[in-house]
C-alpha cells in the first residue's frame, strides 16, 4: 500500500528498511547494459587497477536507485517532488546496500503539503555511502 | 586546471524517446518488483498512462546522448579520474514510458578544492517532453581526482 496522506506520516518517523543482496560483478554488469553507463571503471577489472582502484566498484547511481526504491515503494511517482543524494564512499562489489528514510520535515510549499525525507544508503557494516533527501507531496 | 571559460556553455542538445523495454531491463538491474515498473497492464490498472520513468532513470536517458562523452572531451578531463559527487533530480511532471524528451545541459560551474587536488564540473539540464512541457531539472557534479586514488581502506 502506498502513503498518500500528509497526516500518515510525523516528523521522525522511519520507513522500513531495505536492504539489497550483496553486489556483483553480476549485478555491475546488467546495470551497465540497463543503464547504458557503459564505463569501464565499473565492469572491467584491469581498467579500474591500472585507475589506482583495487577492483570495480558499483555505480553511485546503482545506490541512487536502490534508494529511489524507498521512494517508488511507499510513495506513487506522480508524488516524488525532488529527489538528491551526495555520494560520499564507494560502494564495493560484496557490500549490501542498506537505504533509510526518516521524515525530516513537514511543510507547504507551493500550495502543496511536503514532506521532507532524510535519506541515507550504507553497507551491511554501517558505513554509510550516500545521504541524501526527496521531497514528497501529500493529500 | 580546467577553464572557467566554459562556465555557462551548452552542451549539445538532444531528443530521445522512453523505451518500454528499457524501462523493464532497468527496474529489473536495480531490484525493483512493484509490478508497476515492470509490467504495463499493471501500471495502467494502477491508473497510469504506461510505464512510469523510476527516479533516477532521467539520468541514464541523459547518458543516452549521442555523445556522453562530450563534456570531458570540450574540458580535457580522463573519464578514468571521474567520480560522481552529487545528483540532485527536480520533477514537474510525471513521465511514462513513450514520452519523447529534450535535454538540454548546460555547464553551470567549475572549481577547484583542496588546492586544485580535486575539481569540481557541474551541469545543469532542463528536460522537456512534447510541446516543450517542462518535466525535470537534473543537476550532476562530477568530481576529478588528480592526486594518486586514494586506497580503500
Amino acid at each position: 500500500m502506498k502513503i498518500r496522506r500528509f497526516d500518515e506520516l510525523q516528523v521522525g518517523d522511519a520507513l522500513p528498511e531495505l536492504v539489497t543482496p550483496p553486489v556483483t560483478r553480476h549485478t555491475l554488469g546488467l546495470y551497465a547494459g540497463a543503464s547504458g553507463d557503459y564505463n569501464p571503471m565499473h565492469i572491467d577489472s584491469d581498467f579500474a587497477r591500472q585507475a589506482g582502484m583495487q577492483d570495480v566498484f558499483a555505480h553511485g547511481m546503482l545506490s541512487m536507485a536502490y534508494l529511489g526504491r524507498v521512494l517508488t515503494d511507499w510513495f506513487e511517482p506522480s508524488a516524488i517532488r525532488s529527489y538528491s543524494v551526495r555520494f560520499l564512499a564507494i560502494t564495493h562489489v560484496g557490500d549490501q546496500v542498506c537505504c533509510h528514510a526518516t521524515v525530516a520535515e513537514k511543510f507547504l510549499d507551493q500550495g502543496e503539503q511536503r514532506i521532507l525525507l532524510h535519506l541515507t544508503a550504507g553497507n551491511q557494516a554501517g558505513d554509510i555511502k550516500l545521504t541524501g533527501q526527496a521531497a514528497i507531496a501529500l493529500a | 586546471m580546467i577553464d572557467k571559460k566554459y562556465i555557462g556553455t551548452k552542451l549539445t542538445p538532444f531528443s530521445i524517446v522512453v523505451e518500454k523495454q528499457q524501462l523493464q531491463s532497468f527496474a529489473r538491474a536495480t531490484g525493483q518488483s512493484d509490478p508497476v515498473y515492470l509490467d504495463e497492464n499493471a501500471a495502467r490498472a494502477a491508473g497510469h498512462r504506461s510505464l512510469p520513468v523510476p527516479p533516477t532513470y532521467l539520468f541514464c536517458l541523459e547518458m543516452g546522448s549521442p555523445n556522453p562523452q562530450e563534456i570531458y572531451e570540450l574540458l580535457g578531463i580522463d573519464y578514468a579520474r571521474v567520480l560522481h559527487g552529487e545528483q540532485h533530480f527536480v520533477y514537474h511532471h510525471p513521465v511514462f514510458a513513450g514520452a519523447a524528451l529534450s535535454f538540454a545541459p548546460v555547464i553551470a560551474d567549475l572549481y577547484a578544492k583542496k588546492d586544485g587536488a580535486l575539481e569540481f564540473v557541474v551541469w545543469k539540464t532542463r528536460v522537456e517532453a512534447e510541446e516543450g512541457l517542462h518535466v525535470a531539472d537534473l543537476k550532476t557534479v562530477m568530481v576529478v581526482r588528480h592526486e594518486q586514488a586514494a586506497r580503500p581502506s
